[in-house]
């Protein structure tokens, strides 16, 4: 078994695709027209075009507002990248207007940070441990 | 008010969490958490870690924020200086008698 594809709920698919893709740097996979307006929409890394792909899944459910909501008033992360510089991408992503929630903190073999993707999710990028 | 700051004080973790919002203020709850947790090692759960923050806040010490949907917890050191005015502590600038 594999994990190929994780969701995250956007407030709004095509400014959702476009942070995704031209703040975050993923590129579109799929863009399939799913009933009136919604589309079965993803995104994969640059880096690994046959990896895990992420799907940006509208939020109409009325249970994803409330879930959400008490999630980000404590600042908790709805998915996690993986980067190679926490404070590279912090400096980058700050530089496009990106607001963070939690700046890059070291703890121990990990560095984090935490940031809000404009659609709803906070997202934390951490270092992996070599 | 100086039993909420001193009951504040008296817990060792609570005073974890002063150590970690004096090296940065204006955390989340995610983020204190993550320090307890990744920092200190402490297995407390986020509830716990929110009862403290509480404890915190009727003291005076932490202060609460809400920034667009995230709530930012603040250092507010001054309650402390209820405890220097009650028992004055020796003059930083040492032995020295001013000149008088």
């Amino acid at each position: 078994m594999k994990i190929h594809l994780t969701s995250v709920f956007v407030d709004d698919q095509a400014k959702a695709l476009r942070f995704y893709t031209e703040v975050l740097g993923f590129v579109k996979k799929y863009d399939v027209p799913l009933g009136e307006t919604d589309r079965w929409l993803t995104v994969v890394s640059p880096e690994e075009p046959g990896g895990t792909e992420l799907l940006l899944e509208p939020a109409g459910h009325p249970a994803v507002k409330p879930y959400r909501d008490a999630l980000a008033a404590d600042g908790i992360p709805l998915a996690q990248f993986a980067v190679t510089d926490v404070r590279a991408e912090y400096e980058r992503l700050s530089g496009l207007g990106v607001r963070f929630t939690q700046e890059p903190l070291e703890m121990g073999p990990v560095t984090t940070a935490v940031f809000d993707d404009t659609c709803g999710n906070l997202i934390q990028i951490a270092t992996q441990p070599q | 008010m100086a039993d909420d700051l001193f009951k504040a004080l008296a817990d060792p973790t609570r005073r974890t969490i002063l150590d970690e919002l004096t090296e940065q203020s204006g955390q989340t709850l995610f983020e204190i958490c993550s320090r307890l947790s990744m920092k200190h090692r402490l297995g407390i759960s986020r509830q716990a870690v929110s009862q403290h923050l509480a404890v915190l806040e009727a003291a005076g010490l932490v202060e609460t924020r809400r920034e667009g949907r995230c709530k930012f917890h603040d250092l507010n050191t001054a309650p402390l200086r209820q405890i220097t005015e009650r028992w004055p502590a020796p003059d930083p600038s040492g032995p020295e008698e001013s000149p008088s």
